[in-house]
């Protein structure tokens, strides 16, 4: 059903759909609204689950660990700071292989102190072994929840699954959004059944310490499960497309990057922006294009190869950077290339929209502009160099 | 007889205070439970892939969250409607309850989960070698609090845990010690009878860290309680309930003396006397002096 | 594919620790055993069991570590802790 929604209410109600039995809530703006609207409907007899009040967000994810530990499906949300601070714990859910779905209001981090959003807290999260789907518009956010919960939970994968949505300008940005039924949501997703869980009946160690006789195959295993993700994401996404009516690839999206010249590469809210860019140009005759990246971990390599290696110029959009190094998503679509007979001529690294800022249709134009046969190794758009003047004695 | 539920072939060492409670402790609970372990020795002795000596189903995530670990699973129980049948225990040792898992515990005890929090209290972060933790007792020979020529072991007194523990107005605070094993099963038990959060502290012998031989474990965790630097007490909804009476105090020089954490003190009678007060006044606190003789 | 992750209940039986037994040994002398089983409940490997006959308290040799906690606290001085190799004698 149709509703006009603000994005953190929409994910709610998602949420609520797919009846996780313990919720974690910690307050962090921009997700806080998500939590307070899950409340409620727990206050009013709408959702059937236990609401754990935690007292940090290290304990709210390690509430929803201990809840898919005993085999209940379990739901918490959270931001910048954060997913920091549970950062050792996203470590350890994903390498006890428990089907956690967590939303990342993606928000930029401290010091400065700044609660608008880039997404250097997701992005910093890379190496967890966690599946990270990132949405486009609060449509997709939606679905991305339904398609999380259950990649997460389908028995090849137990991994935990991240839907990174844009703080402020997707959790609090109103849309038309359409909200599956609970009959559609049943047929899609069955109730959650575990490979293993805590249970006097048939008990089992989980958690041991493993040596270096045995930890490096843990390590692989989940390796080789992340690379059969890049095979099952598109499966679920074609399943989710018989019962939904959308259509999404899961991995990337290319839009109208068939003959294109030109190409940015993007996750995230700021692909709409794009989006309607590359209408405006082409309608101009100018060749340009979007590559949409959906799915950053797993890496989709192979699509990325497929997308660009005939576009002359690829310029790569960052909202976070690996400060003293390469720019996250440019670093490895630059990997994707090495040693390839077919590439791009030039892989071009910008930097925008950190702490909030916002990135404009102008900032997007000057980007394809900047699009030149030189490379360009890590362009910060929309710099205020005025600022960069502060001196302190 | 009933079935083992913590099997032996465990890599504790000998004599180990905290391998005997823990034994106890699963004991007393029963099959029917589930157990959150912080990190720490008895983490790591019982659970070495690809062996584990436990035999309910047991979960060992980080070092600080087994209280907010064990909130999860005891919300899902309830969830699922089979909390009254299962019991769960979070358990750590002293560090990870009383300084690095001191939030998740608060955390725990005041949203009021139906657990029964155990530490393990060795008094000092054994598993890395015997540093100095928040439960540390004064003047203890450790490796961050050595003795010195300027320092005479730690300088700081126990964090009063059991106190802590009760201002979050639980039902059920106790302490317990491995040289007491009746009585520490009595009190889980008794925990686990009684709905809402529940804490046990138990002193645990360690003879690597308390510097004493193996055999000795269980007499010196006796000597502790005699001196009444460690009182045995139990609070039932924020009263003091019962305590184990002494009868005769043992002078704290008889338990400084059996360990060599605590030998530098004994040619040092101003720091023995700092720590005699500390027993009286625990025995004045909690009316250890028994008006009787005891029997034991 | 998941690896090394989960342990089988009880596994640590198969690590005998009764090799770690340097010195001593605890022999239990079968002479004044009242069957307070209170050596059961002091031993951190939980290797003392009941027997099928009364006040019969056996040792898991294979698992017992020599810590000597069940001879120290046993009431009726009926374990004692004597060089590996003696336990046999009468």
């Amino acid at each position: 059903m149709k509703q006009f929604l603000e994005g953190s209410f929409a994910v709610a109600e998602i949420v609520k759909l797919c009846k996780p039995g313990v919720i974690s809530a910690y307050p962090i703006t921009p997700q806080t609204h998500i939590v307070e609207e899950l409340a409620q409907m727990v206050a009013d007899g709408e959702l059937d689950s236990q609401f754990v009040n935690v007292e940090s967000e290290h304990s709210a994810a390690s509430v929803v660990l201990g809840a898919v530990a005993t085999g209940v499906r379990a739901y918490t949300a959270t931001s910048s700071q954060g997913l920091l601070y549970m950062g050792e714990v996203l470590f350890n859910i994903a390498g006890l292989r428990l089907p956690v779905i967590l939303t990342c209001a993606n928000r930029a981090i401290s010091a400065p102190i700044n609660i608008w959003n880039d997404h250097q807290d997701s992005v910093s999260m890379r190496d967890t072994g966690w599946i990270q789907l990132f949405a486009e518009d609060n449509q997709e956010v939606v679905d991305l929840h339904l398609i999380a919960y259950k990649l997460g939970e389908d028995k090849s994968m137990m991994l935990p699954v991240m839907v990174c949505m844009d703080g402020f300008i997707l959790t609090h940005g109103i849309e038309t959004v359409d909200i599956p039924t609970q009959e559609e949501v049943n047929k899609f997703l069955p109730p959650y059944s575990p490979l293993y869980k805590l249970d006097p009946a048939n008990p089992l160690t989980l958690g041991p310490l493993v040596d270096p006789e045995a930890y490096m195959e843990t390590r692989y295993a989940i390796q080789e499960t992340l690379k059969d993700a890049l095979k099952l994401i598109p499966q679920i996404t074609a399943d989710f497309a018989k019962i939904f009516g959308r259509h999404y690839n899961g991995l990337v999206e290319g839009y109208r990057i068939k003959d294109a010249e030109r190409v940015i590469v993007a996750m995230g809210s700021v692909c709409g922006t794009i989006k309607d860019v590359v209408d405006e140009l082409r309608a101009k005759g100018k060749k340009v294009g979007l590559l949409k990246i959906t799915s950053y971990r797993p890496f989709p390599q192979q699509e990325i190869y497929e997308a660009l290696k005939n576009v002359a110029k690829v310029g790569v959009l960052d909202r976070a950077l690996s400060l003293g190094s390469y720019a996250p998503l440019a670093g490895e679509i630059k990997a994707v290339f090495f040693g390839k007979k077919k590439k791009p001529q030039i892989i071009s690294s910008f930097i925008a929209g950190l702490g909030g800022r916002d990135i404009t249709k102008n900032s997007i134009k000057e980007i394809f502009r900047l699009l030149t046969a030189k490379e360009k190794a890590c362009e910060f758009i929309d710099l205020k160099p005025e600022l960069l003047k502060e001196k302190y004695e | 007889m009933s079935k083992i539920l913590f099997a032996p072939g465990h890599t504790a060492c000998a004599g180990c205070g905290q391998s005997l409670a823990a034994r106890l402790v699963i004991d007393a609970s029963g099959p029917n439970t589930i157990v959150v372990n912080n990190t720490g020795c008895l983490e790591v002795f019982s659970t070495k892939y690809p062996e584990s000596a436990w035999e309910i189903p047991w979960i060992h995530s980080l070092f600080e969250n087994a209280a907010a670990v064990a909130s999860g699973v005891e919300a899902a129980l309830k969830y699922l409607g089979k909390k009254d049948t299962i019991n769960v225990i979070a358990q750590g040792g002293d560090g990870g309850t009383a300084d690095i898992g001191l939030q998740a515990l608060s955390g725990m005890l005041e949203r009021g989960h139906d657990i029964l929090y155990v530490c393990y209290d060795n008094e000092a972060y054994m598993n890395t070698g015997i540093q100095r933790s928040g439960l540390t007792p004064f003047d203890a020979n450790t490796t961050t609090s050595p003795m010195g020529k300027q320092s005479s072991g730690n300088i700081r007194f126990k964090k009063p845990m059991p106190e802590i523990v009760l201002a979050h107005g639980i039902p059920y605070v106790a302490t317990a010690s491995s040289g007491f094993p009746q009585d520490l099963q009595r009190k889980v038990k008794k925990a686990h009878s009684i709905k809402g959060p529940k804490y046990i502290q138990i002193h645990a012998a360690c003879p690597l860290g308390w510097r004493h031989a193996a055999q000795d474990a269980l007499g010196i965790a006796k000597l502790a309680v005699e001196t009444g630097l460690y009182p045995l007490i139990e609070y039932e909804n924020g009263k003091l309930v019962g305590v184990r009476k002494i009868s005769q105090p043992k002078p704290v020089e008889e338990y400084l003396k059996a360990q060599g954490r605590f030998k530098h003190l004994l040619h040092n009678p101003q720091e023995v006397k700092k720590i005699q007060e500390i027993a009286d006044k625990n025995i004045e606190k909690y009316g250890l002096k028994a008006a009787s003789p005891e029997v034991s | 594919m998941f690896g090394p992750l989960i342990v089988k209940p009880g596994s640590s039986r198969k690590n005998k620790t009764g090799s770690w037994r340097t010195e001593l040994t605890p022999k239990f002398l079968k002479k004044n055993c009242t069957g307070c089983k209170l050596c059961m409940s002091v031993c951190p490997e939980g290797c003392i069991t009941e027997g099928s006959e009364k006040n019969q308290l056996i040792c898991d040799y294979e698992y017992c570590k020599g810590c000597g906690a069940c001879a120290l606290v046993c009431p009726k001085g009926e374990i004692s802790m004597v060089k590996e190799g003696e336990k046999e004698n009468k």
